[in-house]
């Protein structure tokens, strides 16, 4: 039953990557001004799809409005390739395209991600697709979306500078965790999306484009290759990123990556997993692999 | 554009601030011989017009008026607040003087802003962040001037905080929960931080009981001495400006109507509405 309505669609026959070629055309031109203004909130014409805005939409539109059919596409969410999430938007890319998708990074051509950057370094051949709930880094210290934009206009960020100011005087240290906000291109104070700190300088003078949707709130942002991308610090208290010191991966063992906290109810451990799977799993069969050859030598 | 010869800190020249429609008679058809500062053609509200005059390096000038007298507009305007509808200012701090801070970049009047003016505005509410801490508003001053260092942002508060006699144990909490008296000293070393070279007081004592009030006009004089600020002081309050101010402005109806030393503007006034404000002195 199902199947047939999925074929009688098929006859009906989607645009390639859903969209049409004129929003595709306008999603393209907007994402071009977002790398030509590094860190610039560019507004565009949010298209309705098949999922609800708040769920990937912003990083959605720019990922089928770059496609091609020669291109392969990785989707992860929280640095995993199996969550419900991540499954759903490639399903919907495939159905649409039929390009071809993996789980490797490096194989990617164009990887759609929330809440992080893969842990392997990215090259420039690649693009690093990311949803962004908020855009709005000035949030935090300004409702109004009209002031903040004229903060931007006059890079008059001192109230961001006293929220930090405060947060370290209050607590001893800046208590921001996600979504930390860094400066680009010596202009724009831009919110990196909610990343862990881990992963925020992966984003200066990298090789690779990262670009920003947020398809909810309607804003297109860039971080083009070699690009200066400063978090936030002062002189005398600097920008750290989480602590991981003494931890190791429970799977691979790695104690290079981004660690998740996995709370085990019943036993009441805690055990600590590489957030980026695909990262992990790599490393068990490289592993593997090596074993593997130290036995053939023997 | 400002003679460098003379000594004047700031200039203003034909300043004027209309809100309405504005119509060619508005200037003829209000000010201090008309009585009225509404507009009858178009009803426009002529809040203060052609207003020049000359603030020297180091000065206290004190401006007295009623209110409504257009006195706050005038020092708002100064500050940015406020457009005004015509004129020019020049700071012989900025550009030597020859450049018209009000046709300027809004973020080259921010730099004016923070680098060359501080303002005490007369309601604490207006110039501090209520839900910041008094060393985060002094720190917002001097992360605008781009000191980036937390242990010099907190020396430089304390420091501030000290002078002006607010306790540095209470550095860190927020100025909603201080007296009146208290919250205006904040402020007074928030406008300070950057050690501007002007500073506009907009009835900085008005509200507060008399000791406090010459606490605060303590400081003031003795910021003056120390450190030579050019100041612009509005008042209501001629005993303020006696005190204070080695000249003085009387505005009406948005008019300068008589301008000349303080001792001289109080003991021997020329313009009838002068000397009807020294009379009806208590």
């Amino acid at each position: 039953m199902i199947k047939q309505i999925v074929d009688s669609r098929k006859d009906k026959g989607y645009n390639f990557a859903f969209i049409d070629e004129q929003a595709k055309r306008e999603i393209r031109r907007k994402t071009l001004k977002a790398v030509a203004i590094p860190g610039y909130q560019v507004p565009f014409g949010s298209r309705e799809l098949p999922i609800a805005r708040g769920w990937g939409t912003g990083g959605l539109q720019i990922t089928l409005s770059l496609l091609g059919p020669d291109d392969v596409l990785k989707v992860i969410d929280q640095g995993c390739d199996g969550s419900v999430n991540a499954v759903n938007l490639r399903n919907l890319v495939v159905e649409t395209t039929k390009i071809a998708t993996t789980l490797d990074t490096e194989e990617a051509t164009i990887i759609q991600t929330r809440h992080r950057i893969p842990e392997e370094k990215m090259t420039g051949g690649q693009i690093l697709v990311l949803q962004v709930p908020y855009p709005e880094a000035l949030r935090i210290v300004e409702p109004s979306e009209a002031k903040t934009r004229v903060m931007h206009a006059e890079m008059d960020y001192s109230k961001l500078w006293v929220y930090l100011y405060e947060d370290i005087v209050r607590w001893g240290g800046i208590t921001i965790g996600a979504r930390y906000p860094a400066m680009v291109n010596k202009r724009y104070i831009m919110d990196p999306s909610p990343i862990p700190r881990w992963d925020v300088p992966k984003l200066h003078m990298a090789d690779t484009l990262y670009l920003f949707g947020a398809g909810r709130e309607k804003r297109i942002y860039a971080i083009p290759p070699h690009t200066e991308v400063i978090p936030l610090e002062f002189e005398d208290h600097k920008f750290r990123v989480e602590d991981f010191s003494g931890l190791s991966c429970g799977r691979c063992g790695s104690t290079s990556s981004f660690l998740d906290e996995i709370f085990d109810d019943s036993s009441g451990q805690k055990t600590y997993l590489c957030s980026d799977t695909n990262y992990c799993d790599r490393r068990l069969t490289g592993l593997a692999q090596r074993k593997g050859n130290a036995r053939n030598d023997r | 554009m400002i003679d460098n010869s003379t000594e004047i800190a700031l200039s203003l020249q034909g300043i004027s601030k209309i809100y309405g429609p504005s119509c060619p008679a508005c200037i003829q058809k209000t000010g201090p011989e008309m009585g009225t500062n509404i507009c009858p053609e178009c009803g426009s509200i002529v809040a203060c017009a052609d207003i020049s005059l000359d603030l020297h390096a180091g000065e206290i000038l004190g401006i007295v008026g009623e209110s409504g007298s257009g006195k706050s507009t005038l020092v708002k305007c100064l500050y940015f607040d406020l457009e005004p509808t015509y004129g020019e200012a020049y700071l012989s701090y900025y550009g030597n003087g020859r450049l018209n801070i009000f046709s300027e970049t809004s973020q080259k009047k921010r730099y004016i802003r923070n680098h060359i003016m501080g303002i005490v505005y007369q309601n604490p509410h207006m110039g501090l962040r209520m839900n910041f801490s008094c060393g985060g508003n002094v720190a917002e001053k001097l992360l605008t001037a781009d000191c980036y260092h937390l242990g010099k942002i907190r020396h430089r508060a304390s420091e501030l905080l000290t002078k002006t006699e607010v306790p540095v144990a209470r550095m860190d909490d927020l100025p909603r929960n201080f007296s009146g008296g208290m919250q205006q000293r904040v402020q007074i070393a928030k406008a300070m931080a950057n050690n501007p070279p002007i500073l506009l007081l907009d009835e900085v004592t008005t509200g507060l009981d008399v000791s406090v009030q010459a606490k605060v006009l303590d400081l003031i004089k003795s910021l003056q001495w120390e450190l030579g600020i050019s100041m612009l002081v509005v008042s209501h309050d001629l005993g303020v400006v006696r005190l204070l101010t080695n000249r003085t402005a009387v505005m009406k109806n948005g008019r300068i109507v008589e301008i000349g030393l303080t001792d001289q503007i109080l003991e021997d006034p020329q313009h009838v509405y002068t000397q009807l404000l020294i009379n009806s002195l208590l």
